[in-house]
Parts: C-alpha cells; sequence; structure tokens
C-alpha cells in the first residue's frame, strides 16, 4: 500500500502540501508519483522569490521513463528550494514526503488548503485511476 | 571495444590510402596541419572485423519485427532507394538551373499535387526538414494568419492531454502558452473541457488523429466548430496519417494546416537513418504564408517560387529546398502505391492492428480502451501483469529481446500506466503476427512459472539489463585520448 501520511495536504496532481506553525509549507510528489515516474534522474526546481497562482506549473521531475510538471498546489511566493535534489534527485524515490522536499512556499491565501485533497480523498483518487 | 582502443601506432592499411591526388598548394601556410588527425590506427583487416561485427549486433527491421511500428521503423521499400539514387538525382546540385532541373522540379511538383490531395488540402510546401520542423512552420502559420488580422489578442494554443509531446513543445517554440485538455476514459478529447477552455485567447489546437492513445476521435467535427466559432485554427499533426491514407482528409474534419511525416507514412529512412521530411498542408486561408520555395508550374515549364509568388509567407526553413532524397523516394513510395495503394496502407495498417489486438486479448492482456476499435496501433496495460507476478512492462519488454522481437514503445502514453503502444504496420504478414503472438504466449507462461527470467532478461543479447538510472546522470559519450588507462573495460 502506497504511503500517504494523514497529515499532509494533496493535490489531484500528486503533489503534497505540509503546512508549517509559521505559515509557510513545504511542497513535494507523493510516494505513489515517485512510484509511478520510477528512478529520478533530474529535477527542475523553481526559482527563489518567484510566486505562483495555485495550479501553475513550478517544475518538472524526470525520470528514466517520462518527464513530468510538477504544479504548485497552492499561491504564493518561493521562500527555498531542495538544492540537495540537484545532485540527488533520488531523494525524491527514497524519501518524498521527507529529504524528497521540493520547495518551500508563503501561501498567500490560506483559503486554498480547503480545495485540496484530505489523505482519504487522495487515497480514493489512486483507487479509482487504478479501476 | 572502441576501434580506438585497438591497433598500434604507426599502423596502416596503405592498400585503401587515397591515391592519386596532391594538396593543393595555395593553402596559406597558417592553416595547414602541423600534425596528423588523431585516427584509429588499425589494419585493414581490423576495420573489416570491427564493423562487421558492429552491424552483426545491430537489430533492424531488416532483420525482425519492430512492433514500434512507423513511430520509429516502418518498412522502406528498396525500389525508392534505387530511383532516388538514380545518377541524375544523385549528382543533381541543389542550384542547378530550374531549366536543367525539370525531371526533379516536376517529381516535387507531383508530390505537392498528392499531398494536398491525400489530406484534402489546398496548398503544400515541402522544405520542412522534419516533422518537429513542420509543426514549428504549422503554427508559425496561424500566428502570421492571426496577426495578419491584426488579432492580437490570441495567445493559448490548446493541446490534449493524448497529444505528442512535440506539440507543446512547438507552441511554446512559437510563443504561445499552452492549455492541456483532458482526454476522456474512452480516449477521446474531453469535448466540455475544451467548450470551457475556448475564447478570444484561443490562437489554435494541436491535435493528433487518430492519436496517440490510438484511437479515433469521434467528436472531431464538433471540435473543429468550437475551435472555429472561438476563431481559433487547427493543428493536424501527422504523425498516424497511415491509418487514414485514402480513407478521410484531415482538410474534411476541419483542419487549417498539418504536417506530414514522410518518414512515417511515405516510406521514407527514420530512426537516425534520417534525413527527415515534414512537408506542411494548409486550407486556402493559410496559402500566403506557406514556407518557401515551392515548386511552381507555369504553362509547362517547373520553376520555384519567389518572394513575388508569396509576399507573406513565414519564410525559408532551410539552405536550400529540404531534403530532396526523401522528398523524391517519398514521391516514388506515392507512385509505385498508386491511389488503390496508399488506401490499402491505411486498411493493412489498420487490419493488422485490430487483429494483434483481438490475439492479445485473447491471451488474457488487457487493453487501456476496451471499447474501441484500434487504429493503425493500440495500448496494453501491464498493470495486472506487475501485480499478479510482480513483473512490470519494461520487464515483459526485455524478455520480448531474447525472442528476437524488438519491443514495442513501452511507458508512452503516459496516461496508460506500465503500457505497452503496439503498432505493427502494413508491411507485417499474418504469419509475423502469429509469431509475435506466440512469442508473447510464453513470456505470459513464463511469467506465471519463473518470473525471474523476466526480471533478468535479456539473457541472449551482446548487453543485458543496463542502468537507465547511471546512464542517464553519467552521460559518457566521448572518447578522449589519453584517458585510455583510466577506462574500464
Amino acid at each position: 500500500m502506497t504511503a500517504i501520511p494523514r497529515e499532509l495536504k494533496y493535490a489531484a496532481s500528486h503533489e503534497w502540501i505540509r503546512v508549517e506553525e509559521d505559515g509557510t509549507a513545504y511542497i513535494g510528489i507523493t510516494e505513489h508519483a515517485q512510484a509511478a515516474m520510477g528512478d529520478l534522474v533530474y529535477v527542475e526546481l523553481p526559482d527563489v522569490e518567484h510566486e505562483f497562482a495555485a495550479g501553475e506549473e513550478a517544475g518538472v521531475v524526470e525520470s528514466v521513463k517520462a518527464a513530468s510538471d510538477i504544479y504548485s498546489p497552492v499561491s504564493g511566493e518561493v521562500l527555498a528550494v531542495n538544492e540537495a535534489l540537484e545532485d540527488a534527485p533520488e531523494l525524491i524515490n527514497s524519501d518524498p514526503y521527507g529529504d524528497g522536499w521540493i520547495f518551500r512556499i508563503r501561501l498567500s491565501d490560506t483559503e486554498e488548503l480547503n480545495d485540496l485533497l484530505t489523505a482519504d480523498e487522495y487515497e480514493e483518487q489512486l483507487a479509482e485511476e487504478d479501476h | 571495444m572502441l576501434i580506438f582502443e585497438q591497433g598500434q601506432p604507426g599502423r596502416r592499411s596503405m592498400a585503401e590510402a587515397p591515391g592519386g591526388s596532391s594538396a593543393p598548394l595555395d593553402f596559406p601556410a597558417h592553416l595547414m596541419r602541423r600534425q596528423l588527425p588523431r585516427f584509429p590506427e588499425v589494419s585493414e583487416l581490423q576495420v573489416v572485423r570491427h564493423y562487421t561485427n558492429l552491424s552483426r549486433k545491430n537489430f533492424s527491421i531488416d532483420t525482425q519485427f519492430y512492433p514500434l511500428g512507423s513511430c520509429t521503423m516502418k518498412y522502406n521499400p528498396r525500389g525508392a532507394h534505387r530511383a532516388a539514387s538514380l545518377p541524375g538525382f544523385l549528382n543533381r546540385h541543389p542550384l542547378m538551373a530550374e531549366t536543367n532541373s525539370q525531371g526533379y522540379l516536376t517529381c516535387l511538383f507531383e508530390l505537392q499535387e498528392i499531398l494536398a490531395e491525400v489530406t484534402g488540402m489546398a496548398g503544400v510546401s515541402l522544405t520542412p526538414m522534419a516533422g518537429a520542423q513542420g509543426e514549428f512552420a504549422g503554427i508559425a502559420m496561424i500566428r502570421a494568419y492571426h496577426q495578419s488580422r491584426q488579432d492580437h489578442g490570441r495567445t493559448e494554443i490548446l493541446v490534449p492531454a493524448a497529444a505528442h509531446g512535440t506539440n507543446p513543445a512547438t507552441a511554446v517554440m512559437c510563443g504561445y502558452t499552452v492549455r492541456e485538455i483532458p482526454v476522456k476514459a474512452d480516449g477521446d478529447v474531453d469535448l466540455d473541457a475544451l467548450k470551457l477552455a475556448v475564447g478570444p485567447q484561443t490562437a489554435g489546437l494541436m491535435m493528433t488523429n487518430p492519436s496517440t492513445c490510438g484511437v479515433f476521435d469521434r467528436a472531431i467535427a464538433e471540435i473543429a466548430q468550437t475551435i472555429h466559432q472561438a476563431g481559433g485554427l487547427l493543428y493536424y499533426d501527422g504523425a498516424n496519417l497511415n491509418a487514414i491514407l485514402g480513407k478521410v482528409k484531415p482538410g474534411a474534419m476541419g483542419f487549417d494546416v498539418l504536417h506530414l511525416n514522410l518518414h512515417k507514412t511515405f516510406a521514407t529512412p527514420h530512426g537516425g537513418g534520417g534525413p527527415g521530411a515534414g512537408p506542411v498542408a494548409v486550407a486556402s486561408r493559410l496559402l500566403p504564408y506557406l514556407p518557401t520555395p515551392i515548386v511552381m508550374k507555369s504553362k509547362d515549364f517547373y520553376r520555384w517560387s519567389t518572394e513575388h509568388d508569396f509576399p507573406h509567407s513565414i519564410g525559408r526553413l532551410s539552405a536550400f529546398m529540404g531534403n530532396a532524397g526523401v522528398l523524391l523516394r517519398a514521391y516514388y513510395y506515392a507512385r509505385v502505391l498508386g491511389r488503390a495503394g496508399l488506401l490499402r496502407v491505411a486498411e493493412y495498417a489498420t487490419l493488422n492492428a485490430n487483429y494483434l489486438m483481438q490475439r492479445l486479448v485473447d491471451l488474457g492482456f488487457t487493453l487501456a480502451y476496451p471499447t474501441r476499435r484500434a487504429s493503425h496501433e493500440f495500448i496494453i496495460s501491464l498493470s495486472p501483469q506487475l501485480k499478479q507476478y510482480g513483473v512490470n512492462a519494461m520487464d515483459f519488454a526485455k524478455r520480448l529481446l531474447d525472442y528476437g522481437f524488438h519491443a514495442p514503445t513501452t511507458y508512452f502514453p503516459l496516461l496508460v500506466p506500465e503500457c505497452w503502444l503496439i503498432e505493427p504496420t502494413e508491411t507485417e504478414s499474418l504469419e509475423q503476427l502469429e509469431l509475435f503472438v506466440a512469442a508473447l504466449e510464453g513470456i505470459l507462461k513464463e511469467a506465471a512459472e519463473d518470473a525471474t527470467l523476466l526480471k533478468t532478461a535479456p539473457h541472449t543479447l551482446p548487453v543485458r539489463r543496463l542502468d537507465d538510472v547511471k546512464a542517464a546522470r553519467e552521460l559518457d559519450v566521448k572518447w578522449s585520448y589519453g584517458e585510455e588507462k583510466t577506462r574500464s573495460t
């Protein structure tokens, strides 16, 4: 069974978001997404200070099989990116919810979190996709 | 072992050395070479053995079945090559006068006419040197069209999720933003989503029909109407034209511009063996923008178009007039097959795909779009096999190599998990298709009995399972003199 931590929120496009106490949030791709992609060989990170609208393309993950866009689940300004991924994209494969985080954002509208999926809803979506 | 790693300093093959000509004497001294170039220093026999052995490792359409289909390797009839290699064509200089090139220009003019007829379009330009360049030309024409009407607010190109990866890339290259339109579970474009997406910002839609899902979009007339009503134009990616050749014309579906991959549909070289050719065809409203030159016929004289013929052209795309040899091969192919023959291409491409599809269903494989008739290609998903035996699409593909078949396209399109995209093409015989079915039956049995056999395949090829990740991360494709010692062999 693929890991779907309860405390995170999810986008239908397979990103997770973890909101910290200070109102900033970490964003990455899910366990399911990394498994579907296979071994990652390259990650294109967003630029720090760039401002995204919710659903906007924020980067690219590339594996031996495919390249796939990463979308920012929420609007906000990029505070930091996980530079470790430049040399070690495999961190996303080995620890998608931890060391494999992709970027950190300052949310401009916390209401948007309500539009995202809960762990249960995301699990349901995966079950449907699996049909 | 590379040829550089063989041989000894000073070893020569004098018998094959070029002789009879002496170096021109009027080169300035500072341009003359002071050291010999670093060629491999090997004997004639070493060269012969090296390249003969390499050629024996080749896996080619001349030796084996390639279910990758026209996407990578369709059979090219020998006659086309022979015709294009006639001395009159081969030795013709691209800048030769029109008066001395009437035969060549006749061929190109007629090819333009044939392609216009096949696609239902008003005009054709043969100059794009590849499918990607044809796409670029096509979208550049859409752009030129909107600009000529002072319609500057159209900034968006719509692309269905089942599109070829080159489509969004082309749109971006031409300065557009891309908006993806989802595809429904049955493989057709989501018409409701399309209707919500169109607007005054819509410059056009890029579509492949039949799509990468291997199905013909049944709502194409309504899609075309939706785009046209919004003021956009329709671009047809001709990659899958094999399936509809002579059956239905993109012009009749409502498309305004398209490119053809001659290497996919008209049997010209492909797969790294190019060069390619990606002619563009347009409906009458885009005629003024065609890339030049185009072959024109005035009375009985064939000539290249000038800027006076097409003052609004998007311009030239190549130094000369497209890839002459490739265009000649396509012309020969179309003329040899004729109208009836081209129709048979579509019929057999589709029949072969549907036959193979049904045979694989009989074996228990799962179709990605079970309710749909295949076009010239179809998709199976190996997800059930992955669940049942722990063997994925790549393991199946690698094992297939041991059976003497090339693998189909794996893990594409991205919409379908663990997928194989299978395209037999029109040139494969029933017997050949049955051999392929028998191989898959054997592999399916192996998956149930001994999954390791698949996971460690291939077992019979010069190289075993390669490290894809290492290859992508540590690209090593060049030979550097003086580093021989540090290389591991």
